[in-house]
């Protein structure tokens, strides 16, 4: 049995009173959301490590990554056929089911010297997309970041830009890792900027950042 | 827990909770519980019926939703397999209902259901009557060990272990593979279809002949299949056993088990051939939970409950719904996510029949993992809906692993996760 502390405790118990608050709107999604949490976890919020969280993701990235599941763009296991077996509608539904539910950070201890030299990756290679709306905070707090801003960000990312940015802060680390390592031998495809960004990271900066990126505790989109 | 006997296991189990009050008949048992509001029953705690109960509370907070289990503590089968050649214990698959009740106000009863009366809507326990607007029942399997000669219900279980209930018998066949000889042969023998989990007996042939290589490298593991072949992910199945467990597998097709020989140690087959073995893994043929039977929601000449598709209510009493293994569910197999993805449709759609709503549609999902070594797994996932009446796979091609096994080792680490998530989905 899982040992399950008071937060932990806490944190499922507000999810859950979101999932109930959920409901009465139109029911949308419901069936086919609530069936994959069979894996997934109830309301999306994953127990397993390798498995990701899919509460609080963003709509139209969950669409993006059924699609690339469905094509085979995507490489996966289970995924590909569950996707090329369910409807563009259901695929819909799921994702306003998923990005209805609150985000819970992810629960296992992580470095902090890890997530410190994470946070480092982050700012140097990975910063002018990953924005959700947690991380544009972060950079805006930072102020020695501040200072140095080129702007960069808002040309390409920026919250007035309305890109699909994927929420992958608090996501369990080992399940980045595994993303992380198929991005690296290139089972799974990039973009050439992604590509680019790559080139000048090692394992070690790989472990890093997977690990900042599970650190964040903070997960509005 | 591997270190505990059988009786601790016993107590753990809570067993003996129902066993108090006697069993009375009928009428004349005392209502208990009584009924003020809006009520749901569900009977049975396992993949479907913890789930179902969870939901319902979860889709309406105003809604009293009573569930009735017979034990305190349920032991999951899924990944039980790996119990056997000590890959895990049992601490992990064995769940409480505390946060049924807890987090989703569930309200239980540890108590064996005797009886069901669709008519006064009633079910009947050992400590009294329970009445319900709506009943869902998922009350698993049991074995049909009449159609094997010279099977006892009491003692040849003892002997030739089913471990098709996970729990002492799990851990009985263990025990008997490490008192088994090298040079030994371990006999599984696989009941005809439908069963509880299609894939589960080769999986066991595959762990078991990993864990003799280790072991008792010139023992050997015989299959004996009732059915005319490999009843699911038979192509991944074949090729795990030439590619890992060449030479330790010998695969019998259309080789039904028809009596035991308990004092040659030996199953007869097809009532002509003995082979004899020495270890025993009897698997016998299912029906629905006995309950099922007793409450008359099986289907003439069958041993299964047929329910309408979407909402799972049986076909032959308005009211009472069954789901998971229990149920026909069409092209759904007998598995925990199957049984899962049924509670949560089951559980919309009795809200609608009681909130006079339209039913909403079965999008089902299986998504199922086999072992087929100690660090390799092999998966299958598929979706399902209803067309003519019926439940019927998705036409996808490619719903299983690659033929070759090459994510093996990847699937083994989503497997971990996934039993986490849908144990975590019953418990928590
Ligand atoms: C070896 C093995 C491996 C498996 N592996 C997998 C796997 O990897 N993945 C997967 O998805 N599935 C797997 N399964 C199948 C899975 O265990 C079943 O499909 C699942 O348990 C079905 O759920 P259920 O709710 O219908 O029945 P159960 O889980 O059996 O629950 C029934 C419950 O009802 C209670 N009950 C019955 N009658 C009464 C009564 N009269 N009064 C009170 N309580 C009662 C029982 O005590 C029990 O708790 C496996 C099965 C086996 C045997």
């Amino acid at each position: 049995m899982y040992a399950v502390s008071c937060r932990i405790f806490l944190r499922l118990f507000l999810a859950v009173v979101s999932l109930v608050a959920a409901l009465p709107a139109p029911a949308a999604g419901i069936v086919p959301g609530v069936v994959c949490d069979g894996c997934h976890g109830t309301g999306g919020h994953s127990a397993g490590t390798t498995i990701p969280s899919l509460a609080g993701q963003d709509r139209d990235y969950f669409v993006i990554a059924m699609q690339a599941f469905r094509s085979g763009e995507r490489p996966s296991t289970v995924m590909g056929p569950l996707a090329r077996g369910l409807t563009d509608t259901d695929i819909r539904g799921m994702a306003a089911y998923y990005a209805r539910q609150t985000p819970l950070a992810q629960t296992a201890p992580v470095d902090p010297a890890l997530v410190k030299a994470g946070m480092k990756v982050f700012y140097d290679r990975c910063k002018t997309c990953h924005l959700d709306g947690s991380l544009w905070k972060l950079i805006h707090q930072n102020r020695g970041y501040e200072r140095e801003c080129s702007g960069r960000c808002h040309l390409d990312y920026g919250p007035e830009r309305g890109k699909v940015v994927p929420l992958i802060g608090g996501q369990w680390r080992e399940y980045l890792e595994m993303e992380l390592a198929a991005f690296r031998d290139g089972s799974r495809g990039m973009s050439k900027r992604k590509a680019r960004a790559f080139e000048h990271l090692d394992d070690a900066d790989l472990a890093a950042v997977a690990a900042f990126f599970a650190s964040r505790t903070e997960l509005q989109r | 827990m591997k270190a505990a006997g059988r009786r601790a296991f016993l107590r753990m189990l809570g067993a003996g909770a129902g066993l108090t009050g006697l069993a009375l008949a009928g009428c004349a048992t005392p209502e208990i519980l009584p009924k003020s509001g809006r009520r749901v029953v569900v009977v049975g705690g396992g993949f479907g019926g913890a789930i179902a109960a969870k939901y319902l509370r979860l889709f309406d907070p105003t809604l009293e939703v009573i569930l009735i289990e017979r034990n305190r503590r349920y032991v999951a089968c899924p990944f039980s397999n790996q119990v056997i050649t000590g890959l895990r214990d049992f601490e992990g698959l064995t769940l409480g209902y505390d946060a049924l009740a807890s987090r989703y106000g569930v309200r239980l009863l540890f108590d064996e259901v005797t009886a069901i009366d669709p008519a006064t809507t009633t079910v009947v326990t050992r400590s009294g009557r329970v009445r319900y607007d709506r009943l869902v029942l998922a009350p698993g399997i049991d074995f049909r060990t009449e159609l094997i000669d010279g099977y006892d219900p009491r003692t040849t279980p003892e002997l030739m272990p089913h471990a098709w209930q996970a729990g002492p018998q799990t851990l009985l066949l263990k025990r008997q593979l490490e008192a088994m000889p090298d040079g030994g042969r371990v006999l599984i023998s696989v009941p005809a279809a439908p069963y509880r989990c299609p894939p589960g007996p080769y999986e066991r042939a595959c762990l078991i002949a990993a864990w003799l290589r280790r072991h008792k490298p010139r023992a050997k593991v015989i299959v004996l299949d009732a059915n005319p072949d490999i009843t699911a992910m038979g192509a991944l199945f074949r090729e795990a056993w030439k590619t890992r467990h060449a030479g330790m597998i010998e695969y019998l097709p259309a080789t039904r088990v028809s009596g035991v020989d308990t004092a040659a140690g030996a199953f007869v087959v097809e009532g002509v051939e003995s082979v004899r073995g020495d270890v025993l893994n009897l698997i016998p043929p299912q029906r629905a939970g006995a309950i099922a039977a007793r409450a008359d929601l099986v289907e003439e000449g069958g041993h299964w409950c047929p329910v309408d598709p979407r909402s799972f209510e049986s076909t032959r009493h308005p009211g009472v719904h069954v789901i998971g293994d229990a149920a026909i569910a069409g092209a759904m197999p007998k598995s925990g996510y199957a049984a899962n993805a049924q509670a949560k449709v089951c559980a919309l759609n009795v809200l609608a029949l009681m909130n006079g709503k339209p039913p909403h549609e079965l999008d089902g999902i299986n998504v199922c993992y086999a072992a087929i070594g100690e660090d390799e797994d092999i998966s299958i996932a598929q979706v399902f809906r209803v067309a003519d009446g019926r439940i019927v796979a998705a036409p996808v091609p490619g719903g299983a692993s690659p033929a070759n096994l090459s994510r093996g080792r990847l699937e083994h680490r989503y497997a971990e996760s996934w039993l986490r998530n849908i144990l975590a989905e019953m418990s928590g």
